[in-house]
């Protein structure tokens, strides 16, 4: 069962008629992580605010649990939770009383679904005292999503939840969103991190209000065409500027210690180029080929 | 041995009874790309503070292209260039009205500004907005310009806090050419990520864990130091064992 269904959902701001989010339509299913990918301004924000009936679409429709996102707006509200981007609790209460409130809110007891939350919440507890305002990123992430998670809601919607946040902090907030996953939740979460795409079931690369590619990580990684190589030298700079000018090659970018190389299928041999980079005066040339990463699809899908 | 640009030797800060940066000692050359890593609430701001020349150490020793963070502040702000992802730019000024303000500041006159701001806007194929207001165009081209805009005086380091955040894995890397080009001539680079890929592009890295400097060495010692494949892992042997959660 589709648990969200967007269809040729568009979002266009202001009188310069910006068009944010440009026809799109995906579907989730039960129990999904479910990853919008992509860098600011590709529209994501403007999808999750439709989809939790605080923005009203120009164009298109969407359900939510089966339940149309502009009619059945009070029940949506009831049966999902969000956390938006910006840390949105109130910063003068304290972290008990933040819980204690949205649970209040929503016409429940932090009591009645401790259970859901209590693996993330003993860690931030020994301050249940003190002010949301005065605790770390790392503590005010786990307390948002507390609150976002405190009615038992049936679909979770973190909207980049791990920007700005250290690598350590990050695959914890990963773990705990597997964890949830276990419980029958459906996530939809967005990122600007491509590592992070591999954590979700399904996702969506986006770009500029538009899906470019939409599928399993994996089943993304596995089209890509091209040949990929993963190259170092002596000189890493001399590298990627011989690299780039040589127009056989159809992309070539750093990648961690490595540039990476992309031969188009039918193109330039991989020994042509490494003969000519020893030609243009380069040393200790190590090649290799590379493992596909999401990163070099998007890099691909951007460049086309 | 090599010409150092930036030297600190214990250098520690601390607000009250809490020691914000402790003790942390090292050196980086010129042209050096040294990236400054550590978890969130480490000590990397602090850290970075007075560096600049922004916030007065508790004890221990620094200098920045020669001049000492105690007395020589305004030297030290004339001689660094500072990027963060939070303050860049004046928003409500133009891309042209931007360069002109900052190179301004750091003392262009106006026949340099001039020729400066020509040949700025040239290389990031900016002429035809060079009118138009800094809110009004994409975080990717901010992004440059501000670099752009940093290192416009060609100072001796340049201190990049977070420099890449948001934008799109094509961007990112455009904005890493930039920097090679700038550490090619000879400029210092002192770069905070949280892109574990980036720290790869650093020619050093330091690891900050509870205000200490937990690890420095280039990415590929620092690997086989820890006897795992990705800087990744480095960072995550050394962080998760952080006591600090502010």
């Amino acid at each position: 069962m589709d648990v969200v269904s967007a269809h040729n959902l568009t979002k266009i701001y202001g009188k310069d008629k910006v068009t944010a989010v440009n026809g799109v339509s995906f579907t989730v299913s039960k129990g999904e992580i479910f990853g919008l990918i992509g860098p600011d301004g590709a529209g994501k924000t403007s999808i999750f605010r439709m989809l939790t009936t605080l923005l009203l679409p120009e164009n298109g429709t969407a359900t939510v649990g089966g339940l149309d996102i502009q009619r059945d707006y009070k029940q949506i509200r009831k049966q999902i939770g969000y956390m938006p981007g910006r840390f949105s609790l109130y910063t003068d209460l304290t972290v008990e009383e933040n819980l204690n409130f949205f649970a209040t809110v929503f016409g429940t007891t932090v009591k009645e679904n401790y259970d859901l939350i209590k693996d993330i919440y003993i860690q931030i507890e020994p301050f249940k005292k003190r002010k949301a305002g005065k605790l770390s990123g790392g503590m005010k992430q786990k307390l948002a999503l507390c609150c976002a998670l405190i009615h038992k809601p049936d679909v979770l919607f973190l909207d980049e939840p791990t920007t700005g946040v250290d690598p350590v902090s990050r695959k914890e907030f990963w773990e705990m969103l597997k964890r949830l996953k276990t419980q029958g939740i459906t996530i939809l979460v967005s990122t600007p991190y491509m590592d992070e795409a591999v954590l979700c079931d399904r996702i969506a690369l986006m770009q500029k209000g538009t899906i470019l590619s939409i599928n399993t990580p994996q089943a993304i990684i596995n089209k890509l065409p091209d040949r990929l190589f993963a190259v170092k030298a002596g000189n890493m700079y001399d590298l990627l500027r011989t690299l780039q000018r040589n127009t056989n090659i159809s992309g070539s970018y750093s990648f961690g210690e490595y540039v990476h190389v992309v031969l188009s299928p039918s193109g330039i041999s991989p020994e042509d180029v490494q003969s000519y980079l020893q030609q243009q005066g380069l040393t200790e040339i190590e090649w290799k080929k590379a493992t596909v990463t999401v990163e070099d699809c998007f890099i691909k899908l951007l460049r086309e | 041995m090599a010409e150092y640009v930036i030297k600190a030797e214990k250098l520690t800060k601390k607000f009250g009874d809490f020691t914000a940066t402790n003790a942390i000692s090292f050196e980086v050359g010129k042209g050096e790309i040294f990236g400054f890593l550590g978890a969130n609430g480490a000590g990397k701001t602090t850290a970075m503070r007075m560096l600049c020349g922004l916030s007065k150490p508790t004890s221990g020793k620094a200098t920045i292209a020669g001049f000492d963070i105690y007395k020589q502040t305004e030297q030290i702000k004339k001689n660094i260039g500072y990027m963060s992802q939070k303050f860049s730019l004046y928003e409500d000024l133009t891309i042209l009205e931007n360069i002109h303000f900052f190179g301004g500041i750091y003392g262009l006159n106006n026949q340099q500004l001039k020729s400066k701001s020509k040949q700025l806007l040239h290389d990031l194929d900016l002429e035809k907005e060079a009118k138009k207001l800094v809110s009004g165009i994409p975080l990717g081209w901010k992004q440059k310009l501000a670099f752009s805009v940093a290192v416009l005086h060609n100072p001796a380091v340049v201190f990049l806090d977070e420099p890449t955040g948001g934008v799109d894995p094509v961007t990112r890397r455009q904005f890493w050419d930039m920097i090679y080009e700038v550490a090619h001539h000879g400029m210092t680079v002192f770069v905070t990520t949280h892109y574990m890929d980036e720290a790869e592009y650093c020619n050093r890295i330091s690891i900050m864990v509870d205000g200490k400097i937990e690890a420095l060495n280039t990415p590929s010692n620092l690997k086989h130091q820890f006897n795992v494949p990705s800087m990744d892992q480095v960072f995550y042997q050394l962080a998760r064992g952080a006591k600090r959660i502010e």
